[in-house]
């Protein structure tokens, strides 16, 4: 039996039981990397020796019978914006080409503290800025289920690496839909919890009041355990919320009985794929089945949801990337004949095409004169769509949407025109403006046998919702249990 | 409202990215594209609608001042570019 095909829940069964060892499974891992990283490109670095390390020691810890954390000796990977202590960090940047963290993140010093092998950094888009992981500085990633595919981004290495079998689980970010969209894209389960669940210490900064840490794994009930993992206060984030991380696991009781589902009508419009709207018309009709009732609910304001995050992310990310300056860390270009000199051309050398171009449209947006029309702007038209949602949860406990508007584009189709490549993320990014949890679910594939994703969101602090409607929905269907050729 | 070629050099400016010509046109172009798209919520009215900054409502967070381990200068530098004596080492601010 392949072993990298099992979820985390499987092989903590296995683990547990002294079926395998840690060390046998890593290895496993590990050998799978060796015979497919070369065409999917799921990683910048792989850790193979901390690995193996990390591996014996859970072994050990198996052998004394002592009390195992929820990933004990499991191998996981993750998105190369969090910290590792000694282990280059780039942030797909060639300004932090050679960034050696002297911390590791909250998230990466909680999955160890759980148990978990961690295997290595995945790819992404510089800066997690971007919907296909073409902006990486180093390589482009491959979608496992179609190699001239893009994964979807940004955080496409994540989505990648689960789908292919290159780590058991993976955690990314999500600004505008940064896990779910790659995850719809690569047949993965993506979650992107209440902003504040998860602590953003080490965690490079993007979008400040966006950015949240989450899951990519196999099955939702994978994805309910690594959230357990890495949820929870964090002294060192000042907008981490101090509440109790419940047990995740105890929503999966497949039973949505009366459970209000909002259908929002502006979610369901013209330019859907045909094969993703018809994937996402039996998954309703699949969660009916089940019990749940189909609530009709209006989001008003979604049309100018993009234009307020265009606004707002690149506002707060021109602030946030002001700090490579060439002076405390990463680049610095040489030849600068003063420090003025010095900051222009270690940033004009060391960012990309597009983090650049946003960090040009939000100093735009913040500066005199501007302020008012575009951030201030913005900021008022995001508390209406926080509004709209307000509103429609008093109708639902759950909203069901598709994650994305197509499947996996193809590789270089969008990168000329950072406009149609903004839009889409157009069903993802009202749920980080109003700072809600998020999930995506493979629900089908399309005719040409590309993954599709359907999306839940609920209330904040009300991951339980959304994961126990996921688990029903999937446990009713197979389409988790399909795997890519590769 | 358009951007213009001299707004995208003011903006590199203030931005302190140094642009190559080629950049500074290709932006103009790219972000006049992306403003005309934004210009949509100008159809809004927001009069009197408070700015969302935080969706968790910020709240002033206290703890108590405890002595706890930092990582010291050594490895706090570890990463600069260059360095002396434990500082971060720049070109010449004051001629």
């Amino acid at each position: 039996m392949d072993l990298t095909s099992l979820t985390i829940h499987e092989l903590t069964e296995k683990l547990s039981a002294g079926e395998i060892t840690s060390s046998e499974l890593t290895a496993a891992y590990l050998k799978r990397i060796d015979a497919v990283e070369g065409s999917v490109n799921a990683y910048l670095t792989v850790t193979a020796e901390a690995a193996m390390e990390a591996a014996a020691e859970a072994d050990k810890r198996f052998a004394s019978g002592a009390k195992q954390g929820p990933l004990a000796g499991i191998p996981i990977s993750v998105k190369d914006i969090f910290c590792t202590k000694g282990i280059r960090t780039t942030c797909g940047s060639k300004i932090l080409g050679n960034f050696i963290p002297p911390y590791d993140a909250t998230v990466v010093r909680r999955l160890k503290e759980a148990g978990a092998v961690i295997i290595g950094k995945n790819n992404m888009d510089e800066f997690a800025m971007g919907s296909s992981t073409e902006n990486s500085a180093f390589k482009k990633t491959s979608n496992p289920w179609a190699l001239d595919r893009v994964p979807g981004g940004s955080s496409g290495g994540s989505a990648a690496a689960v789908a292919a079998s290159l780590s058991a689980a993976s955690v990314g970010t999500d600004t505008g839909g940064s896990i779910r969209q790659p995850a719809s894209c690569c047949g993965v389960v993506g979650l992107k919890p209440t902003y504040g669940r998860v602590s953003r210490f080490g965690m490079i900064a993007f979008a400040s009041s966006l950015d949240q840490a989450g899951p990519f794994t196999k099955d939702v009930r994978d994805a309910a355990i690594m959230l357990g993992a890495i949820a929870g206060h964090d002294s060192l984030d000042s907008t981490s919320i101090n509440a109790a991380t419940p047990d995740y696991t105890a929503f999966l009781t497949k039973d949505i009985k009366g459970l209000k589902i909002g259908i929002p009508k502006e979610y369901f419009i013209d330019g859907i794929d045909a094969d993703v709207a018809s994937s996402i018309d039996s998954a309703l009709k699949t969660l009916k089945g089940l019990g749940a009732e189909l609530v009709p609910v209006s989001l008003p304001h979604t049309e100018y949801a993009v234009s307020v995050y265009y606004l707002v992310a690149t506002a707060e990310a021109s602030s946030n990337l002001a700090r490579y300056d060439g002076v405390r860390f990463g680049l610095r270009a040489d030849g600068a004949k003063n420090l003025l000199e010095m900051y222009k051309m270690t940033r004009d050398t060391g960012f990309g095409a597009e983090v650049k171009r946003r960090i040009m449209l939000g100093t735009y947006a913040l500066s005199s004169g501007y302020y008012d029309a575009y951030y201030k702007k913005a900021s008022q038209v995001r508390t209406l769509i926080k509004g709209d949602f307000d509103s429609a949860f008093d109708l639902c406990d759950v909203i069901a949407t598709p994650t994305a508007p197509t499947a996996a584009f193809r590789l270089g189709e969008k990168l000329e025109d950072p406009l149609t490549m903004y839009l889409s993320d157009i069903f993802t990014i009202s749920c980080n403006l109003a700072g809600l949890p998020g999930i995506s679910v493979p629900c089908g594939f399309t005719g040409e046998g590309l993954p599709v994703g359907l999306q839940l969101l609920s209330r904040q602090m009300d991951e339980g919702a959304i994961l126990k409607a996921a688990h029903a929905y999937e446990q009713a269907t197979e389409w988790h249990k399909k795997r890519p050729a590769i | 409202m358009s951007i213009t070629k001299d707004d995208v050099m003011r903006v590199a400016d203030l931005a302190r990215l140094a642009l190559t010509p080629q950049e500074s046109d290709l932006y103009t172009d790219q972000l006049q594209r992306i403003l005309k798209h934004v210009e949509k919520l100008s159809e809004l009215n927001t009069d009197g609608i408070v700015p969302t900054t935080y969706t968790v409502p910020p709240t002033s967070v206290f703890r108590d001042d405890v002595v706890a381990d930092s990582l010291g200068q050594d490895l706090s530098t570890s990463n600069a570019p260059l360095r002396e004596k434990g500082c971060f080492k720049v070109p010449k601010i004051i001629e």
